[in-house]
């Protein structure tokens, strides 16, 4: 046969990998119920009919995001607990190629996910909206922005997980730095560092991504307008990716 | 469970383009290969061939670096120096891995969550294999009946048999196994001898590193033997054993000074 394999290749085995685990399926099945059930708890409890109810009802996806975040992880560490990166590597040599196969595939997967995670707590926190309080729509300025930009939010911070798990390989340590970084760096950037505050992976998603008024602020602190929210945290996946790649290619397996 | 001769089903149908008779019956060279574990010297110098026909046993104590030189032989680990080559080339240059090289590394090389089916199908897309040939190997192992089953759920014996399975996807000419009779019964250790010496009879290289020389007196007809990383012998069965009274006293007498612990 001639030829070489390619990133097609490459590509249709990281999916089958990745379609064949079961807990694939029930992760990304909970992170969607996640959204809708939080969205409509924080619809049906809405007294304040001026607030931004398109990001109120999106208010889940900061705490479901972590599931497609460790999703992602274990999508690159489990290859190395359970020594499946031996036979992946045997098959495509080419490493590089290999982490690029799994970040499209997973990213397409946690975009497909994330979206309609968005969408349907959008549609959940709007119809659980008490009786009076008008419900956003998605041909209001900037509405369908925030919510496609959430479901987007899952994905890249789904990549920052996959990229933390090329890197470090140990699947606690991973999920600790994800959870460390995107949550509770936040906590702490807030109290002691305020001027941080905008580009921490959290804050960017409930802050920027899923507001319907660009460029809000709390007290002196302006966060990032949606499309510089989705670029910085686009610019943590790729680092993340950049640096797991490197670093498969430059290790013993 | 049902197990059938590998002689039977291995003349089947080998990978479409890829068939028997385009084998350029590639050779195992391995060249003052060298590679070093912090203050370890696991492979030290080390140089030997294996060549198409027979099975060459890749024999030596625990530690030996068997399995080091094996990692360095599929890329999966950078040797310090020396070289790996397989038919001249390393194996990071081969256009379609496993279809030249297959490797069973150690007991598990897969995910338990992950059905034995799905898992070589995986592998299969990674070369462009045509998915029949999962089922054929499926059936070559015996493992038709549990290839749905999580692989978590396998014995041990089943998992070696997955191994193999996914060693034989590509119908490579060139097959490199660490320890494999590791984890079988008496009946699947018979199996997978008959399989590996039909295997080179078919003019496929089988290099087989193991630490029973038991095992080896009766699979192998060449023998590379090491200890601490370096080549102790290269030579066949039938004159390692002339050396000495057996086989095994021969071996042990060539081992006696780089075995770290051995009851007097």
């Amino acid at each position: 046969m001639t030829g070489h394999y390619r990133f097609a290749h490459a590509a249709r085995m990281e999916w089958i990998k990745l379609r064949s685990l079961r807990s694939t399926w029930w992760t990304l099945a909970v992170t969607v119920a996640a959204a809708a059930a939080i969205a409509v708890a924080v619809g049906v409890n809405t007294e304040d009919a001026t607030a931004d109810l398109t990001n109120n009802a999106l208010a889940g996806i900061s705490v479901g995001l972590l599931l497609t975040g460790i999703l992602g992880v274990l999508t690159a560490t489990s290859e190395h607990s359970s020594g499946t990166i031996r036979s992946t590597l045997a098959a495509i040599p080419n490493r590089p190629l290999v982490l690029a196969a799994k970040a499209a595939v997973f990213g397409a997967v946690a975009l497909v996910a994330g979206e309609a995670a968005s969408f349907v707590a959008f549609f959940a926190g709007r119809a659980a909206l008490p009786a009076g309080v008008a419900g956003p729509a998605l041909g209001q300025p900037g509405v369908l922005r925030a919510v496609a930009l959430g479901g987007a939010g899952y994905c890249l911070i789904g990549l920052l997980g996959l990229g933390l798990g090329a890197v470090v390989r140990h699947t606690p340590v991973a999920v600790g730095l994800l959870v460390g970084g995107v949550y509770v760096v936040a906590q702490l950037g807030a109290a002691l560092a305020p001027v941080l505050m905008p580009y921490l992976p959290i804050a960017i998603v409930a802050n920027s991504l899923t507001v319907v008024q660009a460029g809000m602020a709390i007290g002196d602190v302006r966060f990032l307008s949606p499309w510089a929210g989705l670029g910085a945290l686009a610019a943590y996946a790729a680092l993340a990716l950049a640096a797991g790649a490197w670093l498969l290619a430059e290790r013993d397996a | 469970m049902r197990r059938k001769t590998p002689t039977r089903e291995m003349g089947g149908s080998p990978v479409p383009g890829g068939g028997r008779g385009s084998y350029r019956h590639p050779m195992i060279e391995v060249r003052e290969l060298s590679k070093r574990y912090g203050a370890t010297i696991a492979v030290d110098r080390l140089s030997f061939d294996a060549r198409p026909g027979a099975v060459t046993g890749f024999l030596g104590p625990n530690g030996a670096g068997k399995s080091t030189t094996m990692r360095m032989l599929l890329g999966l680990d950078e040797p310090d120096s020396g070289q790996a080559l397989i038919g001249g080339r390393r194996y990071r240059e081969l256009p379609w891995p496993l279809r030249e090289v297959g490797a069973l590394l150690e007991a598990r090389a897969f995910h338990p969550g992950r059905s034995a089916r799905d898992h070589l199908a995986a592998l299969a897309a990674a070369n462009g294999i045509p998915r029949p040939r999962v089922e054929e190997v499926l059936g070559l192992v015996g493992l038709e009946a549990v290839a749905g089953r999580r692989a978590g759920t396998l014995s041990l014996g089943m998992g070696q048999r997955l191994g193999i399975a996914a060693a034989l996807l590509g119908d490579p000419g060139v097959l490199l196994l660490d320890e494999p009779v590791n984890g079988l019964d008496p009946e699947g250790i018979r199996w997978m001898r008959t399989l590996l010496r039909s295997l080179a009879a078919e003019g496929r290289v089988v290099l087989v590193s193991s630490h029973l020389i038991g095992e080896m007196a009766l699979t192998a007809e060449r023998l590379v033997v090491v200890a601490r990383g370096r080549l102790l012998a290269q030579t066949s069965v039938v004159e390692l054993s002339a050396r000495s009274a057996s086989l095994e006293e021969a071996f042990l007498e060539l081992t006696a000074d780089a075995v770290e612990f051995r009851a007097r």
